[in-house]
């Protein structure tokens, strides 16, 4: 399986994804530039963390009109594989291929901390290999907060598209345990047709033992198992 | 040549700590009476654009597309001719 790591003026998780696809699971990986109008031949697209284009606008506003973005979305329109972390998922919601926003977090405060994640669909290509109900990853934004109105949250809901819930470490979805004020919780979500993954934790940073974590690696197998299969 | 000046704000339902923080600070400078502060983004521009129409044509796709994210966002704007 070969994946594609885009990286935009500012993005600064590009190398720990790449580090994690290339170096831990021996996977084929390269960088696209966000120039490129070529994917490579990539299955898999994954839009890292960072602050693409210094987040002017808003984030994500900018670089969804990069080229390299043009032919993402007519990757993922025919079915590709697109994850999307942090400024990814900020990114995937500006460019409509994944439904709702982020705004800015309740407190204002840019929060980096680890967070309890409900795994709330675990049939999806992108949390098939999760072997847990509830895993750990870390956050690091100041606008994470999901935001969607109730029409859309009601689709959202019925249609089984939220990924993860920030929750408690055994599983409880409540507000307490939300960080930023995202809506009923939401800190990833599918789109419709299950080819899009966008969530705010860094599963990047979470897949050796050396880091006290491997939770995040459940996530890129569950993707690279797809193409195996 | 026209002057746009653009002003976008968070729809109603959309949350707004920013504006909530802001009416807070003032009501504890002491300012009576100050009530639902929405905190907005301005946008000023100069359009080479000969008739009003076609300005305004234009100024709603930008701000469609790029300067508003409909989503969460609402936006208003004046024209002024340019001598």
């Amino acid at each position: 399986m070969k994946w594609g790591i885009v990286t935009f003026p500012g993005s600064n998780c590009d190398y720990d994804c790449h580090y994690v696809l290339k170096d831990v699971l021996k996977e084929d990986a390269v960088y696209l530039w966000h120039k490129d109008r070529d994917l490579k031949g990539c299955d898999v697209i994954v839009l890292p963390g960072g602050f693409s284009y210094g987040d002017y606008l808003r984030c994500g506003a900018i670089a969804r009109f990069a080229p390299v973005m043009e032919e993402i979305v007519r990757f993922a329109k025919n079915g590709g594989i697109v994850l999307g972390i942090c400024n990814g998922f900020q990114i995937l919601t500006e460019a409509g291929l994944l439904p709702g926003a982020l705004i800015r977090n309740k407190s204002l405060q840019f929060i980096c901390r680890d967070v309890h994640l409900k795994v709330e669909n675990r049939d999806s290509l992108f949390t098939r290999c999760i072997g847990k109900g509830v895993i750990r990853a870390p956050i690091a934004h100041g606008e994470g907060c999901y935001h969607a109105d109730d029409d859309l949250l009601e689709r959202i809901e019925g249609e089984g598209c939220v990924a993860f819930r920030y929750s408690s470490p055994d599983g409880r979805v409540i507000e307490e345990e939300n960080p930023n004020g995202a809506r009923n919780n939401i800190a990833g979500i599918l789109s419709f047709d299950r080819r899009v993954l966008g969530m705010m934790p860094h599963p990047e940073r979470c897949c050796e033992p050396i880091l006290n974590n491997t939770d995040g690696l459940s996530i890129f197998l569950s993707i690279a198992d797809k193409s195996r299969g | 040549m026209y002057r746009v000046k653009i002003h976008v704000t968070l729809k109603k339902s959309v949350m707004d700590p920013q504006g909530a923080t802001i009416q807070s600070a003032l009501e504890s400078l002491g300012y009576q009476g100050v009530q639902n502060v929405r905190m907005g983004k301005y946008v000023e521009l100069d359009l080479a654009q000969k008739d009003r129409g076609g300005a305004e044509k234009q100024i709603d796709e930008m701000c469609d597309r790029l300067l508003s994210n409909p989503v969460i966002e609402k936006y208003a704007y004046d024209l002024e001719e340019l001598k």
